[in-house]
């Protein structure tokens, strides 16, 4: 089979992707996805909050999903769901192109064991959460641990509950909200517990899933001892010092038959490694430059595979751009230029997304997304350009968990001249209140 | 908030979006008075809706009967008294559709006589035979 | 009454059961647990040891040498994972280099072959990621690594295909002799046999003592874990231990059969025969004492941990045979390292005992042949395609991490003593046991299991009763609350 252009991943990001890369102009395209259904994790995100940057209107994550869903429909562009993506690798180019072709080798329960000949790919596969073993949380081994994302899918997909108990580890937006979501059903949830001194979670969610229903949240706080042969039966938790180590004497064990894990969401990027696509350590995610393309020519990112995103509306935003640039590769634009400027993530600021910039490539204004490290109160962005500071702009407050973004303007990074890079960093105020 | 002719300030942070400012309120005799630290108008709705009467938007989930999945998420098409979020939840678990259901069909009206519908969210298909 | 009773179906009770089967008698094994292979032998080092390690003229020097060389064919015969890759014993000071030729005199005397001391530099050109540390090393190549699982499973297949009774979730409580042969009580009842087989673990020392005076006693040495990624599982190709200093007993660092790396196993001595939980001290020991015998441990890259409780007994060989004063009770107790590798030798020499003690004849149609669950992940693109093409569900992957299909998970439970839970269906394909640790795949494998075995999801358990993923919708229901 061959296809101009094939999206891995039917969720926002893969979605996103194909309706902008189709309105493009590019008509032969594919996406595949491995679930039964299209829209990803947001089938299970039945909450509200989704859409209002893209919609201007507050959606569950299914609705969210359909707008794009039917957009898909509409478009007619063609998916294979029930789909595996098992390998992902680089060939020859067919006649004619110079640019090596994507290997795409799927299976599923209709065509069996096929591959796909694409002369361009996104990379969209979204992201899996942290597990206990990563986690190395010592302690018996019993049911009742699930991540919080395991538990999401079982009780909004399925309807069951998996227990009646809970503690939850991590204050991500996942925990918060399955912290709802299990009262709501009727569990009780017994604490949500924190190992940093911020939640990692966005404050609504604090507020509407945790303080409405009086559900404790400990911050530096983990657990270390896990009690329960066959079924959970208790946790231990205690409180952690500034380095995140447990600190003796401050154990507390709470009975309960359930144990949630949000800690955190990796990029999953196994296809990408097979690849050999060049990878960001900080995001776990795929190097890429202003039109979202790794160092491999033709595949693109977007999406939680390229970094974990706290907002859908952001993902799509990305995504689209990622169809569209496919589609500029594809009519044979998006050449390569010598002009490659590297943004550094330096002092508090801890990846930038593009990590590039191509300057020749570059639209009149580009979207730099990053995290910071750590909460910060009254502090400055600072975007620089070799040494010189051209932006400082104020924050009340930026934090972890909270993704943030600056626009570089083409004509700024032009006028610099022989620009070598572009650093952002965080400059905290000397006296901070 | 009863101590007779007291100014106190409260924060709340706002939900209205993801942005989660943090809203300060100056409460005279329990009345609102300046509101600062909001990002947009909504803000302020938020906070003095949430001192008067604070209202939720409620999702959960309906059973479905004969559909590709065996429930079907909802919401309350506009927010609720907060004070009545058990009670729709509660209500909703006695509610069953029959497959197929549609993102807007009306899954129970009027829930809690709030006056406000659950609406489904979620596409939800018959149940195909197994192959 | 029947012939013979193996109590415990972990390695060593299935290798028993299974060289058994060859004989005309009417074996049952009786397993506590859910599955086979749910006690030490599923925590455990998955080494097939080349055999230096034990004392000369010990059993376990004996067994080990011979269990090494057969493993091999046996792999093939049984059709499960295994790989020769070669053990190193690194040698970290100067002053140990006499221990380290001890240990290869021993390993001479004991019969293994191709022993050879390396030099630091020789070491690492062998594996360019040990420690430069390690001054020398004794290079045994005929060391191996074996899925654990793999072997135990196999083996009870093989015996349950051959005729042998398996009764799972039967505890002993009581072993009584009787005028000839021996009453056991469980909680399933009265079983009545000639032959009593000890192959209960940490808990041999229980049920030996019941039927004889010469008391034993089983140590429960615990022994935890770090799993790494496979990511990191080419990190080295062959198994590294340490050579055991004044600062204790060393720990390993090898690629497993599937590709992970593995660290461990600490060594504690327990009281509670229950205790496999890991400890915060345990773990840290581990990758601490791990990371002296490479460069740069990949230790961000550990997926999970675990610990095994290994049957320590007190005189540190393994007990075997029958006691003077209990005839027909047969002991495989104290089957500590390296009782993986020798448990096929073991299970040869008791059948072989038991044969001679019963006068058993061989049987005629004893199937020695058995083939495992395909393997999609491991098969070759000509060989998935002719999979797929027999039957679609190996299209239909499950587990994305380990690359598992419905074929394979379906197959599992519909083999002979087939998976019923999701630990079950792990040890058989692998399902869950990949980087996400069964986060995606667990609803999946939960939902086919009660498909296939015709139950409700909310009956599935991760391994013994008591262990269900969900409540149920009756407690649920019944519940309160909403």
């Amino acid at each position: 089979m061959k296809k101009d252009l094939v999206i891995i991943g039917g969720g926002p990001a893969g979605l996103a992707a194909a309706i902008a890369a189709k309105e493009e102009g590019v008509e032969d395209l594919l996406i595949l996805e491995r679930d039964a259904r299209l829209g990803g994790i947001l089938n299970q995100c039945i909450h509200n909050g989704f859409g209002l940057h893209t919609f201007r209107e507050e959606l569950t994550g299914p609705e969210y999903a359909e707008r794009y869903i039917e957009k898909v429909r509409e478009l007619e562009i063609p998916c294979r769901l029930n789909t595996m993506v098992v390998d992902l690798a680089e060939g020859p180019g067919e006649e004619g192109e110079d640019r090596p072709v994507k290997l795409i080798t799927v299976m599923n329960r209709e065509d069996g064991l096929v591959t796909i000949r694409a002369r361009a790919v996104v990379l969209a596969m979204g992201c899996r959460e942290r597990s206990r073993g990563a986690l190395n949380i010592p302690g018996y081994r019993p049911a009742g641990i699930y991540s919080a994302g395991t538990a999401q899918r079982y009780v909004n997909m399925e309807g069951r509950m998996p227990g009646s108990e809970v503690v939850i580890l991590g204050s991500g937006d996942i925990g918060l909200i399955m912290a709802r979501r299990m009262t709501l059903e009727g569990a009780k949830v017994k604490l949500v517990a924190e190992l940093m001194p911020y939640s990692g979670g966005l404050k609504r969610n604090i507020v509407q899933c945790l303080d409405d229903f009086g559900i404790p949240l400990k911050l530096q706080t983990t657990v270390v001892d896990i009690k329960g042969k066959e079924r959970v039966e208790a946790v231990t938790v205690a409180q952690v010092d500034e380095n995140s180590r447990p600190i003796p004497g401050t154990e507390e064990e709470i009975p309960c038959d359930t144990l949630l894990l949000s800690c955190g969401l990796i990029p999953e990027n196994e296809l990408s490694d097979g690849l050999g696509v060049a990878m960001n350590p900080v995001t776990n995610g795929p190097l890429v430059d202003e039109s979202l393309e790794t160092d491999k020519g033709g595949v693109f990112a977007c999406g939680n595979v390229l970094h974990v995103h706290d907002l859908v509306d952001y993902v799509s935003e990305e995504a689209a751009q990622a169809g569209r640039k496919a589609a500029a590769y594809l009519g044979g634009g998006l050449k390569r230029s010598g002009r490659r400027i590297p943004i550094r993530a330096v002092k508090g600021v801890r990846y930038t997304v593009p990590a590039f910039i191509d300057l020749d490539r570059m639209e009149e204004k580009q979207v730099v997304r990053f995290r910071v490290g750590n909460v910060y109160r009254d502090a400055a962005l600072t975007v620089a350009f070799d040494g010189n500071v051209v932006s400082r702009r104020k924050k009340r407050v930026m934090a972890p968990g909270e993704m943030e973004q600056v626009v570089l303007k083409r004509e700024d990074l032009e006028r610099a001249g022989n620009l070598g890079e572009i650093i952002l960093s965080i400059e905290e105020q000397q006296n901070l209140s | 908030m009863e101590t007779g002719g007291s100014k106190e300030c409260r924060e709340l942070v706002c939900i209205g979006c993801p942005l989660g400012c943090n809203v300060t309120v100056e409460l005279e005799d329990g009345r609102i008075g300046q509101i600062t630290g909001n990002t947009c108008p909504r803000g302020a709705d938020y906070v003095t809706k949430e001192l008067t009467d604070p209202r939720r938007i409620v999702t959960s989930l309906v059973r479905v009967i004969g559909g590709e999945l065996a429930v079907a998420p909802v919401k309350t098409a506009s927010d609720i008294p907060k004070g009545l979020i058990m009670d729709c939840v509660r209500a909703l678990k006695e509610t069953e559709l029959e497959a197929p259901v549609h993102i807007g069909d009306v899954a129970l009206s009027n829930v809690c006589g709030t006056g406000v519908d659950v609406v489904v969210t979620a596409n939800v298909g018959e149940k195909t035979k197994e192959i | 009454m029947t012939d013979v009773i193996v109590i415990g179906a972990g390695v060593t009770g299935c290798a028993i059961a299974r060289e058994l089967s060859r004989f005309e008698l009417r074996v049952q094994v009786l397993e506590r647990a859910s599955d086979v292979c749910e006690g030490t032998s599923k925590a455990n080092s998955g080494i097939a040891h080349a055999g230096f390690d034990a004392v000369p003229g010990s059993r376990k020097a004996q067994l080990n040498v011979e269990g090494s060389r057969i493993m091999e064919s046996l792999s093939r015969e049984l059709d499960f994972p295994y790989r020769r890759n070669g053990s190193l014993v690194l040698c970290f000071r100067e002053e140990d280099r006499p221990a380290l030729q001890k240990l290869y005199e021993q390993g001479i005397q004991n019969g293994v072959e191709g022993l050879q001391i390396l030099e630091g530099e020789q070491v690492r050109q062998l594996e360019p990621n040990v420690s430069g540390q390690a001054v020398a090393a004794l290079y045994a190549p005929s060391g191996g690594i074996v899925c654990p699982f793999g072997l135990t499973i196999a083996l009870a297949e093989n015996a349950a295909e051959n005729g042998v009774e398996f009764h799972l979730n039967t505890e002993v409580q009581n072993v009584e002799k009787l005028g000839e042969g021996y009453r056991l009580t469980t909680n399933r009842g009265i079983f009545e046999t000639k032959v009593v087989v000890n192959a209960a673990g940490v808990y041999a020392d229980r049920f030996h003592n019941m039927v004889s005076g010469e008391k034993i006693r089983i140590i429960p040495r615990k022994g935890e874990y770090c799993l790494m990624d496979k990511k990191a599982g080419g990190y080295v190709s062959r198994t590294l231990f340490q050579l055991p200093t004044i600062y204790g007993k060393g720990v390993l660092v090898t690629p497993t059969v599937h590709g992970n790396l593995l660290a461990g196993p600490t060594a504690v001595d327990v009281e509670d025969a229950e205790a496999v939980n890991t400890t915060k001290e345990g773990l840290e020991d581990v990758l601490k004492r791990a990371a002296l015998s490479v460069r740069a441990l990949p230790s961000r890259q550990v997926i999970t941990s675990f610990a095994g409780l290994r049957a320590h007994e007190e005189n540190g060989d393994f007990i075997l045979g029958q006691p003077k004063d209990a005839p027909g009770f047969f002991d495989a107790a104290g089957i500590e390292s390296p009782g993986l590798t020798c448990a096929p030798a073991i299970g040869r020499y008791l059948a072989g005992e038991v044969q001679m003690y019963l006068s058993a004849e061989k049987k005629a149609d004893f199937k020695a042949v058995r083939k495992g669950i395909p393997c999609m992940e491991t098969a070759s693109e000509e060989q998935r395609r002719r999979l797929i093409a027999e039957n679609p569900l190996y299209a239909n992957v499950v587990c994305r991490c380990e690359l598992v299909t419905e074929g394979e998970i379906v197959d599992a439970i519909h083999r002979p003593l087939g998976a019923t839970t999701l630990d079950g269906i792990k040890r058989r394909t692998r399902a869950g046991m990949g980087r996400c640790q069964a986060g995606f795949c667990s609803p999946r494998t939960v939902e086919i299991l009660a498909r296939e075995l015709g139950k409700d999801i909310s009956e599935i358990c991760k391994n013994d009763p008591g262990s269900e993923f969900l409540v149920s919708q009756e407690s649920e229901n019944t519940a309160g609350g909403i």
